[in-house]
């Protein structure tokens, strides 16, 4: 075997290597049940988890505590997943801005205990701008639609 | 009336275009076919021009297309989508290129400049190169022509001159009134009306634009069997290629860093990972292109990486517009339906120059010498190689959703999602090659300009690499000593450190050497100077980011919390009420209020001074403005600003006394909801980086929410308590004089002097009024945004001797900022300068010679 034949070896083994660890490490997306199942089985890994904040029947939050007089570090919400399970979920940072008006979330973290401990949330926001809904100035006299 | 004309124009110039690159593909592919002398000279002069009448069409196209946005036609779609009437010149050119289609027609400009510059400095690899460069117009000149074909019914591309009521015929609007005109567009992104937004795009397209050009030397070299001629003319383009694509990305790295919030200049983003990986390859092919010269085991390597860096730019260009990353990307175009004709557009070029490569290889000629470890090669190429790795780990992981919809589309499951910690998880890798890239560069750089061998190993090894051992462990101390970053205790860190510092000592001294000979010879040490300075830059200002607003007064946290995981609970953030002042660091900080811009004046002012129109670009000003003793607006002046924008007046004070602000941005963007903006104070040794991570007022909507009125009876010394304030009511006194009213002799005013303590005893005073006017009774509502207070003078009781109040309280003004410190980030911007002077030499280099061996008719 020559040389260049040794070191495209390497190449290659390195580039499976690079390979496996992207399928093994990459996230998933997942619900809460598996998180905690994973708590149970020691696995410290975080998950991503995809879910709705959960309302009333006229579109009110429920459950979700931020008050920065207090403490501008810890934020408290309850969340649905696509399971349809709710969870009490902490997230040490201060509210995401339009955390309200997002049509989803997207959460990533473990669970730790009775609660979900994100290090992470991403909002999904409905934007203003969707196909078929369209605010033309001066169009009519009816009221903005967004 | 609707301007429908200047669409026309653009739409049939667009058809023309296209029809022209397919013209000049054939003239050029005929040229290189046909055998008679006078023939193929017939052939090329018809294929240029029809190459120069593509180009004059382009051109016309995008003069009806920017007439239509600087007009503000906003019957056109594309107008009312990406412009509006607030912009000013400047960024209407942004407009341009904020859409899919404009961008693509940025694209296919530069590629008409270059077309007509290579058409005019080759000589015999006009024809070959111009049938890649036709082809190329050709597809993405389908991307925006816009044409049904009839008998199929398949849409060819999106076009820029549809009018709005073709795009969105259901509207209502449009059956009673079809000629409706919408009288202002949505504007562009505010986010992106910033001033590296008017450069940063047209530079990156450039930089895409421009990787074509050793492409389509390669193709040309394998196709007319010069298969090592074409190295020459390629090699001073691909540098061109990677500086301006390199600088282009920067740009868009120190545009982040100054503008979105995420903490830094690199978001490992999809598309920004896209653009990147591209440069690292065409890095890599430069450098074999330069092994080449003296070695031919390079050479098919070079063409694979030349090949492999203009497909994944085709890649690229797929994942940005064809909407696969969905909401992975903030980047990403909406998608125009394009998946299909972008796929089309990869996959020809992939597979013709696959097809290409495999049929010609056996005849590329080949060095099967075996590579010796004392070659100059042989480390130079190691360093290609690292960089294809580097590439390679961001591509594999980048392309994770791209995995998941081939899955789907096989009909499996595939739920991956992308690391949730993306800087870790890429640094986890790109830390080694960045080690990798580092010390290959110094290795490589020795072996190429002395004669290492055995017995010289220490003199030019050895010694540089103990030079920066001693180099290395004095950075360290200095950078502990001063506080900078705890660099001892992360062994990897030390490690990149010290390839940096050797590749800096080795270039440094290979630099001394050539610039005593002939300066002209050393872009290759400056660039690679660059590279190491921007590694060092990186590794301090991200590993070592420091959060300085850490809270340490112990107000604003949760007992419980306080002392939970080891004192480790986040305590990241600060609060700060307006006015009162907090220790951050070194620094005194005040939160002085919200302010705004008043375009075309410097400065920011109180938005309180103002009377902001809602849904307009307009502002009221409510009293006198001045700004550094000049007069900006009297009252009931109208000024021109962007209501979308709050900037927080936050104060510094240094231990020093000296004082400044600093102006984050919060910005309510109506295409991405709430936009953060950081605001910075830059020195040498490190930057802070601020911004306001949290605004009640402003996330409610910019209302304040009041709770229930209280009546308070209050006797003159009593004390109750509001919003977690102490307030007396000291005095309540007649007065004479009413602001807006006049008082006669037999009205009658009082007002009551409240005085409110807060926390560090600071005072606010409240005076509410209580003012007879012949029958009428006046008790203004006072206001106090410090403390939260609405009050309201509402009853006398001359009986008791007590006055009645009406009180409501709200969440004081304040806002939770957090600052982080990065340390040494100014390395790395002049790493960069750096790196663009080294690329800039070598291409002056580089194409010398190339003009020499043209001239003596040999390229």
């Amino acid at each position: 075997m020559k040389k260049t034949h040794i070191f495209g070896l390497i190449i290659i083994a390195i580039m499976v290597a690079i390979l496996v660890s992207t399928g093994t490490e990459a996230g998933t997306y997942s619900d809460f049940s598996v998180a905690e199942k994973m708590e149970k089985d020691g696995d410290a890994d975080a998950i991503h988890v995809i879910g709705k904040l959960k309302k009333d029947a006229s579109g009110q939050i429920l459950g979700m505590q931020y008050d920065p007089v207090i403490d501008a570090n810890h934020l408290e919400f309850l969340l649905i997943d696509e399971k349809g399970r709710e969870q009490k979920v902490v997230y040490n940072q201060p509210k995401p801005q339009d955390m309200e008006h997002a049509e989803q979330l997207v959460i990533i973290g473990k669970m730790e205990g009775q609660v979900f401990k994100c290090q992470q949330v991403i909002t999904k926001c409905p934007s203003k701008y969707q196909d078929g809904k369209v605010d033309l100035q001066g169009a009519d006299k009816a009221p903005k639609t967004i | 009336m609707l301007h429908t004309t200047i669409g026309n124009i653009g739409h049939l110039s667009l058809i023309v275009s296209f029809v022209t690159s397919l013209l000049a593909t054939y003239g050029y592919y005929k040229s290189i076919k046909i055998t008679d002398l006078q023939e193929v000279e017939s052939w090329k002069k018809f294929a240029r021009y029809a190459f120069y009448t593509h180009g004059l069409v382009i051109v016309g196209v995008i003069a009806c297309l920017f007439t239509i946005i600087y007009n503000q036609y906003f019957e056109y779609h594309y107008a009312w989508t990406h412009s509006s009437k607030q912009l000013p010149v400047y960024y209407i050119i942004s407009c341009f290129w904020e859409g899919q289609e404009g961008s693509f027609l940025l694209w296919i400009f530069w590629n008409v400049i270059l077309g007509v510059i290579l058409i005019k400095t080759n000589k015999t690899w006009e024809a070959p190169l111009m049938v890649v460069f036709a082809s190329v117009q050709a597809f993405l000149c389908s991307m925006i022509i816009g044409v049904v074909i009839p008998w199929v019914n398949i849409k060819i591309g999106s076009s820029p001159f549809l009018l709005m009521r073709e795009v969105m015929p259901d509207i209502p609007i449009f059956a009673s009134n079809p000629d409706f005109v919408a009288e202002d567009g949505r504007g562009l992104n505010p986010l992106l009306q910033n001033y590296w937004m008017v450069i940063h795009p047209p530079t990156l397209f450039l930089g895409f634009a421009t990787t074509l050009i050793p492409f389509a030397y390669a193709l040309a070299g394998l196709w007319t069997k010069q298969y090592k001629e074409w190295i020459r003319p390629a090699l001073p383009w691909a540098l061109v290629s990677a500086l301006i694509l390199g600088v282009g990305i920067i740009m868009g790295g120190y545009w982040a860093y100054e503008t979105l919030n995420f903490g830094g200049y690199w978001n490992w983003d999809p598309v920004e990972n896209a653009s990147f990986v591209p440069w690292l390859t065409l890095v890599a092919a430069i450098h074999c292109m330069i092994i080449y010269k003296n070695n031919e085991t390079a050479l098919r390597t070079s063409y694979i990486l030349v090949i492999v860096t203009f497909v994944l730019v085709l890649y690229s260009t797929f994942l940005n517009r064809s909407g696969i990353l969905g909401d992975a990307s903030v980047h990403s175009f909406t998608d125009l339906g394009l998946s299909g004709q972008l796929l089309l557009y990869l996959f020809f070029f992939l597979i013709a120059a696959v097809a290409l490569l495999i049929y010609r290889w056996k005849n590329i000629p080949t060095d099967d010498k075996e590579v010796s470890t004392y070659s100059r090669e042989f480390w130079v190429f190691m360093g290609a190689t690292t960089l294809c790795l580097s590439a390679f780990q961001i591509i594999a992981v980048t392309s994770l959703p791209v995995y998941n919809t081939i899955v789907q589309n096989l009909g499996f499951v595939s739920k991956l999602a992308p690391p949730a910690d993306a800087a870790t998880y890429y640094s986890k890798f790109q830390l080694w090659f960045g080690v990798g890239i580092a010390i290959f560069s110094g290795v490589g750089q020795t072996f190429w300009w002395k004669k290492v061998k055995q017995e010289t190993l220490s003199k030019y090894l050895l010694t540089p690499a103990l030079i920066a051992l001693v180099a290395t462990a004095l950075i360290v101390l200095l950078s502990v000593k001063t506080n900078i970053a705890e660099i001892y205790n992360n062994f990897f860190y030390i490690l990149l450190l010290f390839a940096c510092v050797f590749s800096v000592v080795t270039n440094g001294s290979i630099l001394g050497n050539i610039i005593r000979g002939n300066y002209k010879l050393s872009g290759g040490a400056v660039t690679h100077i660059g590279i190491a300075m921007m590694l060092i830059g990186i590794l301090y200002s991200s590993g070592y980011t420091k959060v300085v607003s850490m809270n340490m007064t112990g107000f604003g946290m949760r007992g419980e919390d306080f002392t939970k995981n080891g004192n480790k609970e986040n305590k990241e953030n600060l609060m700060l009420l307006l006015g009162q002042s907090q220790q951050m660091k070194d620094y005194m900080l005040t939160y002085k209020g919200k302010r705004l811009e008043i375009r075309g004046v410097k400065g920011y002012f109180n938005r309180k001074d103002f009377d902001i129109i809602e849904n307009d670009f307009h502002a009221v000003a409510l009293k006198d403005i001045e700004n550094e003793g000049k007069k900006i607006a009297s009252v009931g002046d109208t000024v021109i600003t962007q209501s979308e924008n709050t900037y927080y007046e936050i104060e510094f004070r240094d231990p020093a006394g000296k004082v400044f602000s600093l102006y984050p941005r919060w910005q309510n963007n109506a295409k991405m909801g709430t936009a953060v903006s950081p605001d910075l104070v830059r020195a040498m040794r490190s930057d802070i980086y601020t911004y306001v991570s949290y605004d009640p007022i402003t996330a409610a909507g910019g209302e304040k929410e009041w709770g229930k009125t209280q009546m308070e009876t209050m006797a003159v010394g009593d004390t109750i308590f509001l919003n977690d304030f102490v307030a007396i009511l000291e005095n309540v006194a007649r007065i004479t004089d009413l602001k807006d009213t006049k008082l006669t002799e037999a009205d009658a005013a009082v007002q009551a002097q409240i005085k409110v303590i807060g926390k560090d005893f600071k005072t606010y005073e409240l005076n509410p009024i209580f003012a007879i006017k012949g029958a009428e009774i006046a008790t203004p509502v006072i206001e106090n945004d410090e403390t939260g207070i609405r009050i309201r003078f509402t009853n006398i009781d001359p009986k008791t001797g007590k006055f009645t109040f009406a009180v409501n309280t709200s969440q004081p003004d304040m806002i939770v900022l957090k600052a982080l410190e990065k340390p040494l980030i100014n390395v790395l911007w002049l790493g960069t300068l750096v790196l663009i002077i080294g690329f800039t030499m070598a291409i002056f280099r580089r194409y010398r010679e190339f003009k020499l061996m043209r001239d003596k008719g040999l390229a």
